[in-house]
């Protein structure tokens, strides 16, 4: 009986596949916030098996007692309906769904990518002088670029934490959308053009982990993964002693106009240095100083705005884009007023 | 005087389509073509040959008959869900070998199309006319109407959903599809970032097949409201009908929704506007937020027909009545308005703030509720039920079983932190398929194997049923739970190559239950035709195959053009059952002429020139996209010309039709 043995193997893999599904990154994570997010799904689907374990259960015991060949059991064909009953099937989800509605309300607000940490671990509270590190990341086709503020230093495909410190993202995209995520870290967050997402998390165990993008954004998708390397505070000094030496200079806006060119599965690149203003200017879309940034136009429009004259303050020019495709859209912009720094 | 200096003839006629646009240079579609071709040529040689072109048209074509327009949608959605199941082979196929050194068949450019079809695929042209196919054939013979309130929109809804999928077909052999993923999310599929002709193709197919859904949700609405045969409360409408309801409110309410996002991306695209580009004050999440205040209850528009057939199927074949029907049209009712408040949990990770995704998680929280009392009432069906395990039934429960799982993981991607970590992963990919193969198809494929007999006059041959089921039900579990592992192993969707060598045992496994689900549609078909071969032995002379309890099993198997040759009165919910156990005779004498719509060409023709017109607007060929939507304007007026719209079925013929019944009947009962 060979296929009943084969049969048997691949029931003994079942057990396997259950243990390989507790054995994951999102199961067993190194960050405390993808720790609790882990342990939210084994509550609540635990939660969830007191009422479909019953109905899998007695769906099969019905479908076999109540079969036609089984002239024993009763058979009412008119009873259809029973107060009580109904009463107990509307209440029995219904209180599952309170509990879980009342967790889901708590810990949607304690794990809000937005709200600054309160512990390190279980055990360990944020300690009053903590600073968190804050690090600007920003999507681009198809690559990730991470500045570091306080470092004054920026990096492509390649990113660091010292274990244990609260880590503050701010999270932007320069074309489409992507979402940022880091499994073993915390939850991901989109990263939107014009837009900034915000995450706060901690790496509470050294290693390297997989960040990648978890939002389709075209052909180099697939390859738009970095390495997240948690280190203890020694190794993360070294790291950026490594980066400030980094041979690929400084990230100008004009560099980081070249940078931004799409690209596939891009090497890790290190920025000794990086231009104080870029993370504003990728973010409010005027790297390019002809643009007005999205923020005076906001203001000036939260004022009442041009009037007839902002209908002529818009120019056209050729995409980036237009490089890598036969035929070139050409994009319109509302043009700077002017720049301070010309 | 320079406008007409660049004036470019060549540009005008053919606007951006050259013959750069056939991708020759590619083998898969270059045989694909060849297939089609060869197959085209087959089945236009056999319906010469066998001089069917005559029947095709004024019986099926031109035909306004609600009945045969439900089984055109049928096809339409089997016919996709053939190409959009070979677009899930190719990608479990490239997902299980694309590790490491070896990137696969399938590059990117391929790929991404591959993902985006297969979704609109199945969501659009498999789904959907499965559904509108069941609800269009059922409702009327379930309320004993003599057809739809409006028979020529009817067909015209038909031919718009037909031509949409035909331009989404088109696009494999001329120019390409959308690479931005099933639902077009900005900038993406903006002007910027998808110039060529994928995206324009993704909104043409679906703004002319959403015109078809549109306008035969207000059509199915209408019947339901206002065609009921006397005595049909709405406390007593069969359950199908009163999912068909919802989901038809559900149409209505949702699909404009799609039109105009679509509409606005159009904009976007052709005109220059801003609605969803980064410069210029755009935003691309209010895309996002609108095209899910539609694509939320259209999850709901599918699902709910389904609970309709599993209703009436576990009720049938348990001989018994549905438990608590009333508790069954206030959950259906209650799930109808609670789908639009759900839609932002398709977005938790936009951020949004903490306590905006807990009202949005908890909604849809809710929604299990009403969702987990169906699945009760059908339990409590079954119990002292005397069950019998045929086709429809053994769907049913494999429908039970895989249902709740599906419902569980959704409930759990409701909660928003977990959310933050499976938003995206192949846990959601698992999670959609286990709620639409186990909810939507296997109650589609219940509701074909219950109605076959009402539609054809015989039964479909239960072997081949049963190889089907198990491979189905089998496959789909083989090919979904690693899925479920892979997601928790932080595995995203939509990728096209892996570095990490040890998830690839996990693609392999699924590609071969991709393998089993392959073999479950060949027995699909191998038993359609089997049971067309063995027809004779299969045959239903009853008209009521199944001890059925509602009205389409009181009418003859195939039924009358008319339906009905009397109204009905009807005193009970299983308004069939009623009839039998009351010593019901069907009256022999007394017929009249019968006033019948009558069929025409005019929904074919303005529906061939939308997809003309719909063509020539993604290639930009604005001479043609003129004319053609000229020539469609001028022939929608010509036909409310058109007065010879109804006719009368002579009381002869309805003598003869019932008279031909009695014999049948006579037959079947000696």
């Amino acid at each position: 009986m060979p296929t009943l043995k084969s049969l048997r193997r691949w029931l003994l893999l079942l057990p396997l596949a259950l243990l390989a599904g507790c054995n994951t990154v999102l199961m067993n994570p190194s960050g405390d916030i993808a720790n609790q997010q882990g342990r939210l799904i084994v509550v609540s689907t635990v939660l969830m098996l007191i009422i479909i374990v019953p109905v899998i259960a007695l769906t099969l015991f019905f479908a076999w007692r109540y079969r036609q060949s089984n002239k024993e059991a009763d058979y009412s064909p008119d009873w259809d309906h029973s107060t009580q009953l109904e009463l107990a099937i509307w209440a029995a989800p219904l209180l599952i769904i309170i509990a879980l509605g009342a967790i889901t309300w708590i810990s949607t607000h304690t794990l809000d990518p937005y709200r600054p940490l309160s512990r390190l671990d279980a055990e360990r509270p944020v300690p009053a002088e903590a600073k968190p590190l804050v690090v600007e990341v920003v999507a681009l086709d198809w690559k990730w670029l991470f500045i570091y503020p306080e470092q004054g230093f920026a990096t492509v495909n390649e990113m660091a934490a010292p274990v244990d410190r609260p880590i503050t993202f701010k999270i932007t995209a320069s074309s489409v959308m992507n979402s940022f995520f880091i499994p073993a870290l915390a939850g991901q967050i989109y990263a939107m053009p014009g837009m900034e997402t915000k995450l706060h998390a901690v790496i509470n165990k050294p290693g390297e982990f997989e960040g990648f993008s978890a939002n389709y954004s075209g052909a180099g998708f697939s390859g738009m993964r970095f390495k997240f390397h948690g280190l203890s505070n020694g190794d993360f000094d070294q790291w950026v002693q490594k980066v400030k030496a980094g041979k690929d200079g400084e990230l100008t806006r004009e560099q980081y106009k070249k940078l931004e060119v799409p690209s596939e599965r891009e090497p890790v690149r290190h920025y000794a240095a990086v231009a104080p203003d870029l993370y504003d200017a990728i973010l409010n879309l005027c790297v390019d100083r002809n643009k007005m940034c999205m923020k005076e136009m906001m203001a000036i429009d939260a004022d009442g705005g041009l009037g007839k004259p902002g209908a002529f303050n818009i120019a056209t020019k050729k995409a980036w884009q237009a490089d890598t495709l036969t035929n070139s859209p050409t994009r319109k912009y509302v043009t700077a007023m002017c720049t301070t720094e010309e | 005087m320079t406008m007409f200096e660049n004036l470019d003839l060549t540009k005008l006629v053919f606007g951006r389509l050259t013959w750069e646009a056939i991708p020759y240079h590619e083998p898969i579609l270059l045989a694909t073509f060849v297939a089609v071709v060869l197959g085209g040529i087959a089945v236009l040689g056999a319906v010469t040959y066998f001089k069917l072109w005559g029947t095709l048209w004024h019986d099926w074509i031109t035909s306004i008959d609600h009945k045969k327009i439900g089984i055109m949608y049928i096809i339409l959605g089997l016919v996709m869900l053939l190409r959009g199941f070979a677009d899930a082979l190719m990608m479990r196929a490239q997902q299980a070998v694309a590790f490491g050194d070896n990137t696969g068949f399938l590059p990117p450019h391929h790929y991404d199309q591959i993902f985006t079809a297969h979704g609109v695929i199945m969501i659009f042209f498999v789904a959907m006319p499965l559904v509108t196919g069941l609800m269009n054939f059922v409702v009327p013979l379930q309320i004993g109407a003599r057809d739809v309130a409006f028979p020529f929109l009817n067909n015209f809804s038909f031919w718009m959903t037909t031509f949409g999928a035909g331009l989404v077909m088109a696009s494999l052999f001329v120019g390409e599809f959308a690479k931005t993923g099933w639902l077009a999310y900005p900038p993406l599929s903006g002007l910027l970032f998808s110039p060529d002709v994928g995206v324009d193709y993704y909104i043409w197919s679906l703004q002319i097949a959403g015109v078809g859904t549109l306008l035969s949700g207000v059509n199915l609405l209408a019947t339901i409201v206002k065609m009921r045969a006397p005595g049909m409360t709405m406390m007593k409408m069969p359950v199908f009908t009163w999912t068909a309801l919802c989901t038809n409110v559900l149409i209505v309410a949702a699909f404009p929704v799609l039109t105009a996002v679509l509409a606005l991306l159009s904009l976007d695209r052709y005109a220059g506007t801003n609605f969803f580009t980064n410069d210029l004050g755009g935003n691309a999440m209010m895309y996002v937020n609108l095209i899910w205040i539609w694509g939320h209850p259209e999850v709901y528009i599918l699902i709910l027909p389904a609970f309709g057939i599993f209703s009436e199927v576990v009720s049938t074949f348990s001989g018994k009545r549905l438990f608590g029907y009333a508790s069954m049209v206030y959950a259906t009712v209650v799930i109808t308005i609670l789908s639009y408040l759900v839609w932002l949990h398709h977005f938790f990770t936009m951020g949004s703030g903490a306590s905006v995704n807990s009202f949005f998680g908890i909604t849809t929280m809710i929604i299990s509720i009403p969702t987990g009392a169906k699945i009760f009432n059908w339990l409590f069906t079954m119990y002292r039920g005397r069950i019998r395990f045929e086709l429809p039934m053994m769907w049913t429960i494999g429908f039970m079983i895989t249902f709740v799982i599906g419902g569980m993981t959704g409930v759990l991607l409701a909660v928003p932190p977990a959310d933050f970590v499976l938003h995206n992963s192949l846990f959601l990919i698992a999670h959609f398929h286990n709620v639409i193969i186990g909810g939507v198809l296997f109650g589609m494929l219940a509701g074909i194997t219950y109605w076959f007999p009402k539609a054809f006059g015989y039964k479909l041959d239960p072997f081949w049923g049963k190889c089907s089921f198990w491979f189905w039900i089998v496959g789909f579990w083989v090919a979904f739970m690693p899925l479920y592992v892979l997601g928790l192993m932080g595995v995203t969707r939509r990728m096209n190559h892996f570095q990490d060598m040890s998830l690839q045992i996990w693609f392999q496994v699924a590609a071969f239950g991709a393998v089993l689900i392959a073999l479950g549609i060949a027995s699909f078909i191998i038993q359609l035709v089997v049971s067309f071969v063995r027809r004779e032995s299969l045959r239903d002379t009853t008209g009521d195959p199944w001890n059925g309890r509602t009205l389409e099993w009181s009418t003859s198997s195939p039924p009358p053009a008319y339906n009905f040759a009397f109204t009905p009165r009807i005193h009970d919910n299983d308004a069939w059952t009623d009839m039998k156990r009351r010593g019901y005779t069907r009256p022999l004498e007394g017929f009249t002429p019968i006033h019948m719509p009558k069929n025409t060409a005019a929904g074919f023709i303005i529906a061939a020139l939308a997809a003309t017109c719909g063509f020539a607007l993604i290639w930009q060929m604005w001479l043609v996209a003129g004319a053609g939507f000229l020539a469609m304007l001028a022939a929608v007026i010509i036909h409310t010309f058109n007065y010879k719209r109804d006719y009368y079925i002579p009381a002869d013929d309805v003598v003869r039709t019932e008279d031909a019944r009695t014999r049948l009947l006579a037959a079947a009962h000696v």
